[in-house]
Order: structure tokens, then C-alpha cells, then sequence
């Protein structure tokens, strides 16, 4: 027959917190992981228009970013207020772009080179010319995956 | 004498990191109207003879407005029109013979704003979309984007989305 201890008294056993760091570390770590630091900070006023038919960009690492648009407040005074181009961390000319294209590329493992897109970040605002220097530009340096940056529609 | 060390604050630290990054964070993954561009040669394009019911001709000017097959046309019912030019179910004369054969022109002036032109390719594209959509759903009874690669294909020649871009005309451009 078994013998069963009866518990005296109603202690209530306490919750051991020790597990907690660890919850803690993995949600840590799942920010960690799907952060992305902004590396370059905006020059121009940015505001993408809206459309439906989006496509994900999947690896970060794949893609270089154009940014086009007026410049903003601080940077007014210096660059007047014609819709420029930013590359990386500041402003370029439209005849830089094989050079930055060459340069993303030469950073990416050769068996992926096919699959960079680049991502064209324009404010709603500005006009298809210089739109359209770039598309030349991007066409000559062979980059002809381009992605028109915009935000999904809301209804 | 007790070698432990005492982990309490562990979650302490943990959690101030965990802010940090939950501030910091982004999760709006970038998402955009892909495009894939002609390359580029410097010699003049061959001037293919087209038969003019093929092709569908859009033209955005400089004030925004718009002109599909030389007639004045509102964005709202881009789509729709695209869609009935592709397919053309009324068998007309004067829409595409087949979609295979259907060619949009897409063409703007360097005043035309962005916004606008995206837009108009967005509507383009979705007209494509949604008749892509039907006849996956008609052959596999599944959407466009849930076909495995080979039906896509099928799709795809079915249905090809040609869509070429002239150079644009000079006007309105902003100094």
C-alpha cells in the first residue's frame, strides 16, 4: 500500500523567478534581430506615395537605396530646394550613381550580384525628370531590378 | 559560504536592453512597386511595326492628366479599361487580339509628378494582377501568388505583362 505524506499547513510554494532572464533574453533577442538601425539619416523631405501592388524586399543586404526629394529644413539653405539626390549619408550628383552601384556590388558575394534591387525612395512630390536620369543612369550601370519604394494603400 | 551570484538583476538588465531595442525598432519592412528595367543600348531601339489595336497607349502630361489611346481618361477607371483592352471578351475590333499580344505604353513628361506616374503604373500592374488572379483561380482554383513556380510560368505565358516605357517628352520640368 502507498503511503501518502500529507502536507501540513497551506504554504503556498512561491514562484521561482529565476526563468525570467531568460524570457527576457529572448524577446531580447528577437528585437536584436529584426531591428534595423537607420544608417543613413534623411536629407530631403521624404514622403512615398501609396499603391497596392507591393512587393517585399527580402534581404536588407541586397538592396542599395536612392533617395530623391526637396531638401529638407536644415539643408534648405545650402542646396536650395530642387529635388536632389541622396546616396547614403549625402547628397550626389545623378553621375555618381555607376560608381555607388559598383561599389554595393563589389560588397555582395558574386553568386547573389544578380539578385540586388535597388530600392528608389521618392518623395510623391517630386517630378519624372529626374526620375528618369536615374532610371538612364541605373540602366547603364546594368542595375535593372528597381524597386519603387510606397506604402501599402489604406483604405 | 554561498558561491552564488545573485541573478535577480539579471532581468533588470535584460529589460533595460529590451526597451532599448523595442524603441529603436523598425519593423516596417520596405515594400515597393517592382520594376524591371530594359538595359540599356546606346543604338537606336528597333522600331517594331505594331498593329495599332495592340497596343495601349497611355500618356500622363505634365498637369497630371491623362490620355489613353488619344482620348482624355481618368485613373479611376484605368484599371477596369485595361483589363476589358487585355482580355478584350467582346472580341472588338479595335482592342487586342489576343493578350499575348497586348502592349501598354506607358509614357510621361519629365514635368509629370511622381506620384502620378506611380500610380498609373500601379493601376497597370494591378489590372494584370487581377486578370492573373482569374485564370489561376480558373485553372488551379488558387491565387496568383500561391501557384507553385511552373503554373506561374503557364500564367505568366498566358498572360505576359508587357509594358514599354518611352522616353519621356520635355515638359514641365520644375528648375
Amino acid at each position: 500500500m502507498g503511503k501518502f505524506q500529507k502536507k501540513r499547513g497551506a504554504s503556498t510554494p512561491e514562484i521561482s523567478t529565476a526563468s525570467l532572464p531568460d524570457i527576457i533574453f529572448m524577446l531580447l533577442f528577437f528585437f536584436m534581430v529584426v531591428t534595423v538601425l537607420r544608417d543613413s539619416s534623411l536629407m530631403v523631405d521624404l514622403n512615398v506615395p501609396q499603391a497596392t501592388e507591393l512587393t517585399k524586399l527580402e534581404k536588407k543586404s541586397l538592396v542599395n537605396y536612392l533617395i530623391v526629394g526637396k531638401p529638407n529644413a536644415a539643408y534648405r539653405e545650402l542646396y536650395g530646394t530642387k529635388p536632389r539626390l541622396q546616396l547614403g549619408d549625402k547628397f550626389a550628383e545623378l553621375t555618381e550613381i555607376p560608381l555607388f552601384i559598383e561599389q554595393h556590388r563589389q560588397k555582395v558575394q558574386e553568386r547573389d550580384r544578380g539578385q540586388i534591387n535597388s530600392s528608389l525612395k521618392v518623395d510623391g512630390e517630386v517630378t519624372m525628370g529626374i526620375i528618369t536620369d536615374i532610371k538612364t543612369q541605373l540602366r547603364k550601370s546594368g542595375q535593372l531590378k528597381v524597386n519603387y519604394s510606397a506604402k501599402p494603400e489604406v483604405q | 559560504m554561498k558561491n552564488e551570484v545573485n541573478a535577480g538583476s539579471m532581468a533588470d538588465i535584460a529589460f533595460l536592453l529590451l526597451i532599448f531595442f523595442l524603441v529603436t525598432t523598425t519593423i516596417d519592412v520596405d515594400k515597393g512597386v517592382l520594376v524591371r528595367l530594359p538595359p540599356w543600348s546606346e543604338d537606336e531601339p528597333e522600331t517594331e511595326k505594331l498593329n495599332k489595336r495592340n497596343v495601349y497607349s497611355v500618356l500622363v502630361n505634365a498637369n497630371n492628366e491623362l490620355l489613353v489611346r488619344g482620348e482624355p481618361a481618368n485613373i479611376d477607371q484605368l484599371r477596369e479599361n485595361a483589363k476589358n483592352f487585355i482580355m478584350n471578351p467582346q472580341k472588338r475590333e479595335d482592342m487586342a487580339e489576343t493578350p499575348q499580344k497586348a502592349i501598354i505604353s506607358l509614357r510621361n513628361d519629365r514635368g509629370t509628378q511622381y506620384k502620378t506616374y506611380l500610380k498609373v503604373y500601379n493601376e497597370l500592374k494591378a489590372a494584370y494582377t487581377e486578370l492573373r488572379n482569374v485564370e489561376s483561380q480558373k485553372q488551379f482554383q488558387k491565387d496568383f501568388e500561391f501557384l507553385n513556380r511552373d503554373q506561374k510560368k503557364a500564367i505568366i505565358a498566358e498572360i505576359p505583362l508587357i509594358l514599354s516605357e518611352a522616353e519621356p517628352t520635355d515638359f514641365g520640368e520644375e528648375n
